[in-house]
């Protein structure tokens, strides 16, 4: 319960960073932080698999990559770009609807716990088990859709040489 | 005395790793004169030389160290001050945790007490592996920027292009080796390895899966970012890529960040391909050679001698990368990353789906 404390502050501290913080560098490592303290939730959560996977993919790979492209622009710390008004009155608009929303959620759902998960719940085993038994079609469709994306970041690199 | 024991353990798995990084300090100095005809690092002796010998290893061992964290800490004018602060930490922290999944010995039972030679029991240790070798990137690319020098900061990009790039086939690699065995524990692979083939060839994962083992060692020595993959320090180009405007202290855990993931690549390659802490024909109880020929052994020599031969394999592995990287000259960028997306990559895949498919006949042949 502590430790859940501590990596919730924690996560919504770096959150916040990632969103307030002028310098974009200082926003990309507050991600990676973020993206541990939600990593460390998993783990309490016995989700072991999920939370090595969210390092791998999303701490070691995408975030490298958002460095890699705010290096390769240098972006000036803190430019007031046009149209930033718009942005922010879009932003703050839907955040307050998910906030809305995940109010409702919580505040509707039942109450009182859920069945207890299987002994294995979280294994590699399981997550594979139910990924490709169950989960099966939903898996081989998002796996088309990246390599669509693929394709199509190819093709627009090739027009434009 | 669970408590001390996990304490022990993983204490063991520190001091492995830190004394494989400080001996390799050494090698590397003296393993390169050697390469090179020289005589090498001999100028650090005991009570000023008046000792009949030379006791360069540990001379070089403290002398280089102390060297290093003695200099001044000199920090550009330009530079974000935090971040050049944090980026060597970030460097070296994520490497030292990566030993602790490696394991060092099998099971010792000591008064009905089963303790586990590895640090974290973790069932996905491999995945835990390629976490923290992938987090290894942040210090580069933070380094190269807090600098705030272009040298530095070339170096930076580089070196997030190359460590993801070479990444990818160190992940297909890895995936076919979990293929093989069905885990991604890696105290379970090496205790798989402990069989023997046709009674005589240990049966290690370098017989199973040939190509995976050179697909992890050349993305393993790129991830180094070693010769002939330092792009990013590159001296003849980039002074010293993104560590040019770091000295003292902080320039040395730059160096041994550099030195750990050497080890880390030999411990991980000694673990998935030459049998981890198996010994040849050595059982919990003893030697058994073939024609019923035995040697028994107490517990104690069995784990001991599982550590020496731990040991022995990842300095070997050592030694190897440090041949190739006195050896082979810099590629040049491109070659780099056509090497990386163009040859290694397709192998990889190739290599995996050729594993599931032989996987899978085995199963149903042994199955029906």
């Amino acid at each position: 319960m502590i430790l859940f404390w501590v990596v919730a502050v924690l996560s919504v501290a770096s959150a916040l960073t990632v969103v307030l913080h002028g310098n974009p560098v200082y926003c990309a490592l507050a991600l990676v932080m973020a993206l541990f303290q939600v990593a460390l939730m998993f783990v309490a959560l016995d989700a072991h698999l999920l939370a090595l996977l969210q390092v791998i993919v999303y701490a070691g790979a995408i975030v490298v990559l958002f460095l890699f492209v705010i290096m390769l622009l240098s972006l000036e710390p803190d430019v007031p770009s046009p149209g930033r008004y718009g942005m922010r009155a879009a932003a703050i608009t839907l955040t307050v609807v998910l906030g809305v929303e995940v109010g409702a959620a919580v505040l509707l759902s039942e109450p009182g716990s859920p069945d207890p998960p299987p002994l294995d719940f979280g294994s590699t085993r399981m997550v594979a088990e139910r990924l490709f038994t169950a989960h099966a079609l939903p898996f081989e469709l998002t796996s088309v859709l990246l390599l669509m994306a693929m394709v199509a970041a190819v093709v627009m690199a090739r027009r434009h040489t | 005395m669970d408590l001390i024991i996990s304490f022990a353990t993983a204490l063991v798995a520190l001091l492995i790793c830190l004394q494989v990084t400080v001996l390799l300090l050494w090698i590397e100095r003296k393993g390169s004169a050697l390469i090179q005809d020289r005589v090498g690092a001999d100028r650090a002796t005991l009570f000023g030389g008046l000792l009949p010998f030379n006791l360069g290893i540990v001379n070089t061992m403290m002398a280089d160290p102390l060297k290093l964290l003695t200099k001044e800490d000199i920090v550009p004018a330009a530079a974000d001050r935090f971040l050049h602060w944090l980026a060597p930490w970030m460097a070296v922290f994520p490497l030292f945790l990566t030993f602790a999944v490696v394991p060092f010995g099998d099971v010792l039972v000591i008064g009905g007490r089963q303790i586990n030679l590895q640090a974290v029991e973790l069932p996905g240790g491999i995945l835990f592996v390629l976490a923290m070798v992938s987090l290894g990137v942040y210090g580069v690319i933070v380094g190269g920027w807090a600098s705030n020098s272009r040298y530095a900061f070339l170096g930076g990009v580089r070196g997030s292009a190359q460590m993801i790039s070479y990444e990818i086939p160190m992940g297909l690699a890895l995936v076919s080796v979990a293929l093989t065995y069905g885990t991604l524990d890696l105290q379970e692979i090496a205790r798989a390895q402990g069989q023997l083939m046709w009674g005589v060839v240990p049966a290690w994962g370098i017989f199973y899966q040939p190509i995976a083992f050179i697909l992890l060692f050349i993305a393993g020595i790129a991830e180094s970012k070693r010769a002939p993959f330092d792009l990013p320090e590159a001296e003849s180009e980039l002074v010293a890529g993104f560590q040019t405007e770091y000295s003292g202290s902080k320039m040395s855990m730059f160096m041994m960040s550099d030195f750990i993931e050497v080890a880390i690549v030999a411990a991980l390659t000694t673990t998935l391909f030459f049998g981890g802490w198996q010994v040849p024909f050595l059982y919990r109880d003893g030697f058994h050679f073939a024609a019923g020929f035995t040697v028994t052994a107490p517990p104690l020599v069995v784990t001991l001698l599982q550590i020496v031969s731990f040991l022995v394999k990842v300095f070997v592995l050592c030694w190897i990368q440090i041949l190739i990287r006195w050896s082979l000259p810099r590629l040049r960028y491109d070659q780099l990353m056509a090497f990386g997306w163009k040859r290694l990559l397709p192998v990889g895949l190739a290599n995996v789906a050729a594993s599931a498919v032989l996987v899978l006949l085995l199963e149903g042949w042994t199955g029906a």
